[in-house]
């Protein structure tokens, strides 16, 4: 039951990915690299991970990809406007070529199961998802945490300055 | 016994599928009805008598109007953007709808021998002891209110119309600004509540401890951002008829153009319904009457206030609605964040 969803979500996800790069319209790219994000936070669900699908949804197909779509609304890039370059096909399939004979390579070598963490499925479903994320935050990763609020203000306070001609 | 699929008979399966049914179809009546409840609501307050014609006192001028947008002709522009015109209606509706999955309508009742929990995300384990719903069900409602302005960016930019374009682009501004101190006002129920569960949260407002009570500046300022979230008036800019026609709408017609209305509709009564769950005790009530009735009436006389508010106030201007949503409810919101904490931290424990 549960691979069976796993294979369908699964496939949507490959041909959402599929179409971001093949579509000419920008918007419809847009459009499906936010199918993408919900494929992507449906497998957190799966992975008892509700509060990462929750975050998932909210930040990127929520927030990053309304701006996204903004401003190819806003420049009004019509049906593409950018010629497609020999060179960057090339670069770009060896690329995804070499990424694909290492994940390969990896999935061969090592083995399938991997290493088990402390954090079991009935920890986090008896302790609480939320909770767990929080405590990690602000105790093991407390540092981390605000180091990236700082940076988060430094460029909301830089964007400010960039935007206005007159302080 | 019964056959079993995964563990539980097939007689709970269908119990869950009645519930879920029930709860969609009561919706999709509340939406039709509330159009009609609007028109004849503020033509009372206008001294005006509202739609009579239709049926005793206009009663079935919803269906009338259902009938008359479904036979009109569909009209799609000729240089649209063909796909995203298409789903941008589709976009707006099935947010507004699934955003109740996760909202606990009443206590629980017994169908063909099974507690069923009045939540469409929530089930029982087999001893029918502890509900198991959504443990980020706040999250979830709130992921969904930020998918919702897909449709209406989508709708403007598709349409082709420079009307259309300015009433999305106001919208997706404007739902961004609101979504952020929407979002900081509910951070303090759950700092109260210590959880994202819409059940527990109901659970913890039992016997009359409503967070409007404990959060009033919260509660405020959550109804006044829903309300500019859902494009209602006084924060209907996105469709401000004497500026942009009829804004990321104009160029819909027929059915399509009803799913934006209906798209309307259903998210006030979404945002009508969190509050209560969140603010005004959820489903419950004096216990002469079942909890799922002071649900629907706390629902509804929110509902109530929005058309209220409809026929009071003048629309805002963009700069004074900006202006608002970020220069006095964000920071309001923020402080109230952090005396929300301190009173946890030192006073309550």
């Amino acid at each position: 039951m549960e691979s069976i969803f796993f294979l369908v979500v699964a496939a949507v996800a490959v041909i959402s990915s599929i179409l971001v790069v093949t579509c000419k319209n920008p918007i419809n790219s847009a459009l499906s690299l936010v199918m993408t994000f919900f494929c992507l936070a449906t497998f957190y669900v799966m992975l008892d991970a509700p509060f990462m699908a929750a975050t998932q949804v909210i930040v990127y197909a929520g927030a990053i990809m309304v701006l996204i779509i903004f401003v190819i609304m806003l420049l009004n890039v019509r049906v593409e406007t950018v010629k497609r370059g020999t060179h960057a096909v090339i670069a770009g399939s060896a690329i995804g070529l070499f990424v694909l004979f290492q994940t390969i390579w990896f999935l061969m070598k090592g083995s399938m199961t991997g290493k088990v963490g402390e954090m079991t499925k009935e920890q986090i479903v008896s302790v609480g998802h939320v909770e767990l994320i929080g405590k990690a935050l602000f105790t093991d990763f407390l540092l981390p945490f605000e180091v990236t609020s700082v940076l988060l203000l430094a460029a909301i306070v830089g964007a400010v300055i960039l935007a206005k001609k007159k302080i | 016994m019964d056959t079993l699929i995964l563990g539980l008979p097939v007689a709970y399966y269908i119990a869950m599928v009645a519930k879920v049914l029930v709860a969609f179809v009561f919706v999709l009546l509340t939406v039709a009805y509330a159009t009609y409840a609007e028109r004849k609501i503020i033509g009372h307050m206008q001294v005006r008598l509202g739609p009579m014609r239709t049926g005793w006192h206009g009663l079935l001028q919803p269906i009338a109007d259902g009938v008359k947008l479904f036979f009109k002709e569909e009209i799609i522009p000729s240089q649209a953007s063909k796909f995203a015109f298409l789903i941008a209606p589709l976009v707006a509706l099935i947010p507004a709808f699934i955003s109740f999955a996760v909202i606990p309508f009443g206590d629980t009742v017994t169908i063909g021998g099974y507690t069923v929990p009045l939540q469409i995300a929530a089930y029982y384990d087999q001893a029918g002891k502890q509900v198991f719903d959504v443990n980020v069900g706040v999250l979830y409602i709130l992921a969904m209110a930020s998918l919702g302005v897909y449709g209406i960016v989508l709708a403007g930019w598709a349409s082709n119309s420079k009307y259309s374009l300015l009433g999305g682009l106001r919208s997706a501004a404007q739902m961004i600004s609101y979504e952020l101190a929407a979002g900081l006002a509910i951070i303090s129920v759950f700092m109260l509540s210590e959880s994202l569960s819409l059940h527990k949260i109901v659970a913890d407002q039992a016997g009359g401890a409503w967070y409007a009570f404990k959060q009033p500046l919260a509660f405020v300022i959550f109804f006044i951002c829903s309300l500019a979230e859902i494009n209602r008036t006084p924060f209907d800019l996105p469709e401000a008829e004497t500026e942009l026609v009829s804004g990321f709408c104009t160029e819909y017609s027929s059915m399509k153009y009803a799913m934006f209305f209906m798209a309307e509709y259903a998210n006030m009564i979404t945002v009508c319904a969190v509050t209560t769950t969140l603010f005004l005790g959820g489903w419950h009530g004096p216990a002469f009457l079942p909890g799922w009735f002071w649900f629907i009436a706390k629902v509804y006389f929110l509902i109530f206030v929005c058309m209220w508010v409809r026929a009071t106030y003048p629309r805002y201007r963009y700069d004074q609605l900006m202006r608002l949503g970020w220069k006095v409810f964000l920071p309001l919101t923020l402080v109230n964040v952090m005396a929300t904490g301190l009173w946890v931290m030192f006073i309550s424990k």
